[in-house]
């Protein structure tokens, strides 16, 4: 469904990303852990084209997303989740939704993808007519994720959807990631929480410092040594 | 009490002009974070299309808004999309640079074509005006003026706040790239809030036409006014900005009346310091941390 193939990038001199490959398959859950500074989020803003691959290519079912504009890639269906969430701040939760389905073809499944978020994220309807600025880090992740939904994404990219959270919730957005990838949403995930994420996903890859190291299934993952001692603290 | 009841409301009737002024300027800092220093010059633009609709084809300067309005808003558009979004990642002050060269342009090419002379427009109503009441009578333009300009504003309000591309160029404003993500096309809503924001200051230099001397450089003043009203409102606030246009409106009406009108000006800066002394962030601007 998506493929990367020797994506090199870099910052004006700072070269970040040297021959990644990553492949994600339609109906898996695909994670990608790795230190801060590995390059995960560079790789997530070249798949969205927020920014432009030095060499490489990445396609989207088959097509090139070289020559596309961000928001072409979204009409398409790959959806991106940002890192730290950036929701609206100045727009009601309700206004943060409604901007998830802006691209015109999802429009008419608006108020479907509402019941669908809020039957995810219940709390979200009780807040409906709050500003996004002032939840609380727990919430904003659901308005994120939900934001993303309402998008009708075939690929939903999660960039550390549980950074800041608290533990008890962190649970839960595993268990919440791993329903949406039930009701038939492919997802590339990004996480420093290795356990959970690894525990959910199909595939792995692990990053460190712009390169593609190590890769395998979930459960392969858990079990390998360089994982265990690097991540898991074992 | 009459001089004061007539002077506040001239004032408030002024003011919505002003923010007209203000609101347009706001939006475009609001979603391109670039100052428009030739606001000003697009406004006078504005007056210049007033000024042909009227001699040459005779159209009322209050009827051609109608016609304003769009052509202004086509003129922003492109001047958006052809030298702006240029320069969106560029450093301020070559933003700046443009701004200020794109308005010496304009005015420079309407001193080419209309000379420098004063123009006037006068309309059977110029001067005339409607008494309200309590020995109280304001001026009829400025009356038509005021109606019109918050028949403007409730229709961009309800612009921004109901409708898709509302929202996303609200949306953009607050977060470019979040935006993106959303599908947004940012530059093209960016290009409608600059169509917009022109559109509001041509809207602005329609309606002083009737009352005011109109001349290539007359852009100036109004650029310096708006970024007043905008800073006093807060930059990037819609309603700061409708506060601070009145409130600099009210300002100046009474102190023309009460001190001198050689000294509003001086008035309006004192206050406009003072504001930003107990409130760096402007009236409903929030501390960017
Ligand atoms: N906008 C940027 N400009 C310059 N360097 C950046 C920028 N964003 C990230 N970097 C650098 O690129 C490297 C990879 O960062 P990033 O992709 O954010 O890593 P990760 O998401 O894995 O923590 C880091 O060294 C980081 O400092
Ligand atoms: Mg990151």
């Amino acid at each position: 469904m998506l493929r990367i193939e020797k994506l090199n990038f870099a910052y004006d001199d700072l070269k970040v990303l040297w021959d990644v490959d990553l492949e994600v398959n339609e109906g898996e859950i695909v994670t990608v852990v790795g230190a801060n500074g590995a390059g995960k989020t560079t790789t997530l803003k070249n798949i969205s084209r927020l920014e432009k691959p030095g060499s490489g290519t990445i396609t989207f079912e088959g097509r090139d997303l070289g020559r596309m504009q961000p928001h072409q890639v979204v009409e398409m269906g790959l959806v991106q989740v940002p890192e730290g969430r950036r929701i609206f701040p100045e727009m009601t939760v309700m206004e943060n939704l409604r901007m998830g389905s802006y691209v015109k073809a999802t429009r008419p499944d608006r108020q479907k993808n509402l019941d669908r978020v809020f039957g995810l994220f219940p709390r979200l309807r009780e807040r409906e007519k709050q500003l996004g600025g002032t939840m609380s880090g727990g919430e904003q992740q659901m308005l994120a994720i939900a934001r993303g939904l309402m998008a009708n994404p075939r690929l939903l990219v999660l960039d550390e959807p549980s950074l800041g959270l608290s533990p008890l919730f962190v649970k839960n957005i595993f268990d919440i990631i791993n329903g949406i990838n039930r009701q038939g949403v492919t997802i590339l995930l990004v996480e420093q929480n290795v356990y959970q994420s690894l525990r959910i996903s199909h595939r792995a890859y692990v990053m460190e410092t712009g390169r593609v190291v190590l890769t395998g299934t979930g459960d392969e993952l858990l079990a390998n040594d360089h994982v265990k001692k690097a991540f898991l603290g074992m | 009490m009459a001089v004061f009841m007539q002077s506040l409301l001239s004032g408030i009737l002024i003011g919505g002009v002003y923010a007209l002024i203000g609101i347009g300027l706001t939006l475009i800092f609001g979603v391109m974070r670039v100052i428009n220093f030739a606001h000003g010059d697009i406004l006078m633009v504005g007056m210049y299309l007033t000024y042909i609709a009227f001699t040459w084809l005779g159209i009322d300067p209050f009827v051609s808004v109608l016609v304003t309005f769009p052509l202004m808003f086509l003129f922003g558009g492109f001047l958006q999309k052809v030298f702006i979004n240029r320069v969106l990642k560029a450093v301020a002050q070559n933003q700046i640079l443009l701004t200020i060269g794109l308005g010496l342009i304009m005015s420079n090419t309407v001193m080419l074509i209309f000379t420098s002379d004063y123009k006037l427009i006068s309309t059977s109503y110029s001067s005339s005006t409607l008494k309200v009441g309590g020995g109280v009578s304001l001026s009829t333009p400025l009356l038509v003026s005021f109606l019109i300009t918050a028949t403007i504003t409730a229709a961009l309000y309800w612009f921004l706040l109901k409708t898709d591309t509302g929202q996303a160029i609200r949306a953009t404003a607050q977060d470019r790239e979040a935006a993106t993500l959303m599908g947004i096309n940012v530059k093209r809503m960016s290009i409608i809030a600059f169509g917009l924001g022109s559109a509001l200051a041509g809207t602005a230099g329609a309606l002083i036409a009737p009352t005011y001397y109109i001349f290539p450089q007359v852009g100036s003043v109004f650029t310096l006014k708006a970024f007043v009203i905008t800073v006093l409102g807060g930059m990037g606030s819609v309603v700061g900005a409708m506060l601070g246009g009145i409130l600099i409106g009210v300002t100046e009406s009474l102190s023309a009346v009460y001190i001198s009108s050689g000294w509003k000006d001086v008035v309006v800066f004192v206050l406009f310091l003072l504001v930003l002394l107990f409130k760096p962030s402007g009236l409903m601007g929030k501390s960017r941390t």
